[in-house]
């Protein structure tokens, strides 16, 4: 068990962002976390990564209490997130972008050796052609796949994807999803919120579902598509489910 | 650090070698003095880039490091009859422990708080040191003029400080481009581009601001012994002149935020041009307004500064323009 | 007793110019995320305007105040236009610097035309005796003048359709301009009458001391550690900080040498940005 979240509780103010989340994530599986708009799915990766500590609960990485630790501590142990909205280090070009990845993540890196940490990360994900270049100039594509570069050059045991397909093309998206697979092939474990359903359904062992801060499904794509609250919260129509998981 | 092999770090070493060394060599007074400026300059905007241009905070008040580190040196040759090498280092660690205590309480601000914070230290310097009897209060302190015999008389006197100011710009600008391409100011840069996701990458960025902050206080406080040394007395409103931590930040901006040769180039065409206006009749009592003209034309239309600006432009000159 | 009666209800009534000084800052702030750097210099140039009005026309200062409002709604829009449009997206490093800029431009071209030697508004409103206290009339009739203002500004922005756009684009400003909200000229407006209050704010500064074109600075920093005392954005908030200032300031003279007051004004605006950041009323 690489992760244990365990009753997690997140408050906003007067608002209830995250109530007992409890899920387990075994090593070397990819979680899909899926649920309306505004269900409390980045909020989950920010209490995990220690952008916003829960007002309560757990959240146990390899064995160690990370609950409340500050995000660099959180990294520095091994766990890598990308952002919803891509947040790209603009000033910087796309290779020193990957190196802050390489230098400060699990590894540590020297900026020598980031370098060529980087070059490989780069290769990967198809932006080798782009590595002088500032990030501010690349389109968002690219700078989705800049994000990834950067979470996958800090070597994490944990990757966190935070919607990592959206606005893509389905040719995009095919490619980011096989290196995703292969991603967990080298061992990553991968914990990914997507709207994509297609995407995650066809990518992930489990699916958790979260509806305003509560877990309300967990299981195989197969039992969530089926699960009458999840298809209410989310689908709307039970059928629409069944001709998804067909395509 | 393989900087000895990079041309953008001997263009910039180079020049203040030998745009300092000049006056050594030909031994001309006036040219010293007039270099002395501009050297001072260099150094104090290098310095401050540290923080404005690696790390994106901005400090308005950057010469509060120069004063009081300065005024500490002081005191030390002109009470207690240190030499001047070591009161100058000395005066040095005392700005850099000032920064290391003023940074923990104020580097938890982000971005505008923090600049207001830094406005507020200026005044408040300025205020403490009037009060602080050891300094002097009001009036200062002043060294007797036999003092400089320990050094071969007043003339080598300063031919000393101007060799040691020399040094100091140097090993300021070597500290600049050490820490821009290493492994420290990769961190920093990612904290001025977006300081939280620099921290979920996992730059420690509250040390590593605080070591910036450090750093950058340092060599201020060695500049400012010598100035005042050179002067042979020093009060508080010579201290802390709010106009040097403005002219600072234009120089830095001017010449280019952010790179090692900026500072450099943005120092010495401000103070030249300051110098020009100052003697011209006509702009004479205006040369505060253009400087306040020139920064916002900068940040307006010119942000990144004459080498930022040349580096986008001519991507094949960056290894050059560092 | 008496001697520290009469310096708390005199810092008390200085309290509330030094708020409808802050309030500008604070307004500006709240709407547009701008520091606004020159506000120091406006004060100042509303300290002179009074003053010219005053000596060349004659006019009753308090007149010359309404004029100067005027005139410093008309300076902010160019300000505005000029320095803050450009960068008002950029990050907060540009918009702090060009406001500086403006700032030591007004300085400069002010120290060269206007010279360095104190100018003095001579106009007695005489004074209140009330109790054993001496109430100079000017002090009174600023405090009144920054009530007035308060709740004009009050007024403005919560029952006028002007105010509530300002109000709106400061919320939210995207969303603003989908419901057709002109943004910029809002904030050219919100600017304005942020310039406008430091300006009647030097003003009624002039009636009390001898100024120059630097006296504004002294200002700039208390303007600071008020908004953030009382909640940036917020304008009572900033009214209310400044009376707790204008109290201390007449407070702590009795117990120390009054060059300590800019220490203690400055540790106090650190600890409250460290312990309380959103000011004592919240920020808006």
């Amino acid at each position: 068990m690489i992760l244990q979240v365990d009753k997690v509780i997140k408050r906003f103010g007067g608002l209830q962002a995250l109530t007992d989340v409890t899920f387990d994530l075994p090593e070397g599986q990819i979680l899909g976390l899926i649920g309306p708009n505004g269900a409390g799915k980045t909020t989950l990766f920010n209490a995990i990564n220690g952008v916003y500590p829960p007002e309560s609960g757990r959240v146990i990485f390899r064995g160690k209490d990370i609950t409340g630790l500050p995000p660099y501590e959180v990294a520095r142990s091994g766990v890598a997130r990308t952002h919803q909205v891509v947040r790209p280090l603009n000033e910087l070009t796309v290779l020193e972008n990957v190196m802050v990845g390489a230098c400060f993540g699990r590894e540590g890196h020297s900026r020598a050796s980031a370098a060529r940490v980087a070059d490989g990360v780069m290769e990967r994900v198809g932006l080798t052609a782009r590595a002088g270049q500032l990030a501010s100039s690349l389109n968002v594509a690219q700078k989705k796949r800049l994000e990834l570069a950067r979470a996958l050059a800090a070597h994490p045991y944990l990757l966190l994807l935070d919607e990592v397909l959206a606005g893509l093309n389905p040719t995009e998206i095919e490619a980011i999803l096989d290196t995703i697979r292969r991603i967990r092939d080298e061992g990553v474990t991968i914990l990914m919120i997507e709207h994509v359903m297609q995407a995650v359904m066809s990518v992930s062992d489990r699916l958790i579902v979260l509806d305003y801060g509560m877990q309300i499904a967990e299981g195989t794509p197969q039992e969530v598509a089926n699960d009458p609250q999840v298809i209410e919260a989310y689908l709307g129509d039970p059928k629409l489910a069944e001709r998804l998981l067909a395509e | 650090m393989n900087a000895w092999r990079q041309p953008g770090f001997w263009l910039t070493f180079l020049l203040v070698l030998v745009g300092g060394g000049a006056a050594l060599v030909t031994r001309d007074s006036t040219l010293r003095e007039l270099v002395f400026t501009l050297l001072m300059f260099v150094a104090l905007s290098s310095s401050l880039n540290i923080m404005l241009g690696y790390t994106g905070y901005v400090n308005f008040g950057h010469i509060v490091f120069f004063g009081l580190g300065g005024y500490a040196g002081f005191y030390l040759i002109s009470q207690h009859g240190w030499p001047l090498y070591t009161a100058a280092l000395v005066g040095g660690c005392v700005s850099a422990l000032i920064a290391a205590l003023l940074g923990a309480a104020i580097l938890r601000l982000r971005g505008a708080y923090f600049a207001l914070a830094t406005i507020g230290i200026n005044e408040a310097a300025r205020a403490f040191v009037i009060n602080f009897g050891p300094f002097g209060g009001p009036t200062g302190m002043f060294i007797n003029f036999s003092a400089y015999q320990a050094y071969g008389g007043a003339m080598q006197a300063l031919w000393t400080t101007y060799t040691l100011l020399l040094v100091v710009t140097l090993a300021v600008v070597v500290t600049s481009y050490m820490v821009k391409h290493s492994r420290f100011g990769l961190g920093l840069m990612g904290i001025r581009e977006d300081e939280d996701a620099a921290m979920v990458m996992g730059v420690k960025a509250p040390n590593f601001k605080n070591i910036a902050y450090i750093i950058s206080a340092f060599f201020p406080g060695i500049i400012g012994t010598l100035f005042f040394f050179k002067n042979g007395n020093v009060e508080p409103g010579d201290a802390f002149r709010l106009h040097m931590s403005i002219e600072m930040l234009v120089m830095v901006m001017l010449g280019g935020n952010g790179t090692v040769l900026g500072p450099v180039l943005g120092a010495v065409g401000y103070e030249r041009l300051r110098g020009f206006l100052l003697t011209s009749p006509l702009f004479k009592n205006l040369h505060l307004a253009f400087a306040g003209l020139a920064l916002l034309l900068i940040v307006l239309f010119v942000p990144a500064g004459v080498v930022g600006w040349l580096r986008s432009r001519f991507p094949a000159l960056r290894k050059v323009l560092v | 007793m008496s001697q520290l009666l009469a310096s708390l209800v005199d810092g008390l009534l200085l309290g509330f110019v030094y708020g409808m000084a802050a309030m500008g800052l604070s307004l500006i702030w709240g709407v547009m995320r701008v520091i606004n750097l020159s506000h120091g210099a406006i004060m100042a140039l509303g300290m002179f305007g009074t003053y010219f009005l005053f000596t060349a026309l004659g006019l009753n200062p308090y007149l010359a105040i309404l004029i100067v409002a005027v005139l410093g709604l008309v300076f902010g829009f160019l300000v505005y236009g000029v320095a803050v449009h450009r960068v008002i997206n950029a990050p907060h490093l540009s918009s702090l610097l060009a406001t500086f800029a403006v700032n030591m431009m007004i300085i400069g071209v002010g120290t060269a035309v206007l010279t360095t030697s104190p100018r003095n508004i001579d106009y007695s409103l005489g004074s209140l005796q009330v109790g054993p206290i001496t109430l100079l009339g000017s002090r009174v009739a600023s405090a009144l003048t920054t009530v007035l203002a308060t709740a004009a500004l009050y007024l403005f922005l919560y029952r006028t359709l002007p105010g509530k756009a300002i109000r709106a684009v400061a919320n939210n400003r995207d969303a603003s301009e989908l419901m057709g909200i002109p943004s910029s000229q809002v904030l050219a407006l919100s600017f304005g009458i942020g310039t406008m209050l430091a300006a009647v704010a030097g003003g009624l500064v002039s009636t009390f001391f001898p100024f120059t074109i630097l006296s504004g600075d002294a200002y700039e920093p208390r303007s600071f550690v008020i908004c953030v005392l009382g909640g940036l954005g917020n304008p009572l908030g900033a009214l209310l900080g400044g009376l707790i200032l204008g109290t201390m300031e007449g407070l702590i003279p009795v117990f120390m040498p009054v060059s300590w007051v800019p220490v203690l004004e400055f540790a106090l605006f650190i600890l409250i940005l460290l312990i309380r950041p959103s000011g004592l009323l919240g920020a808006r």
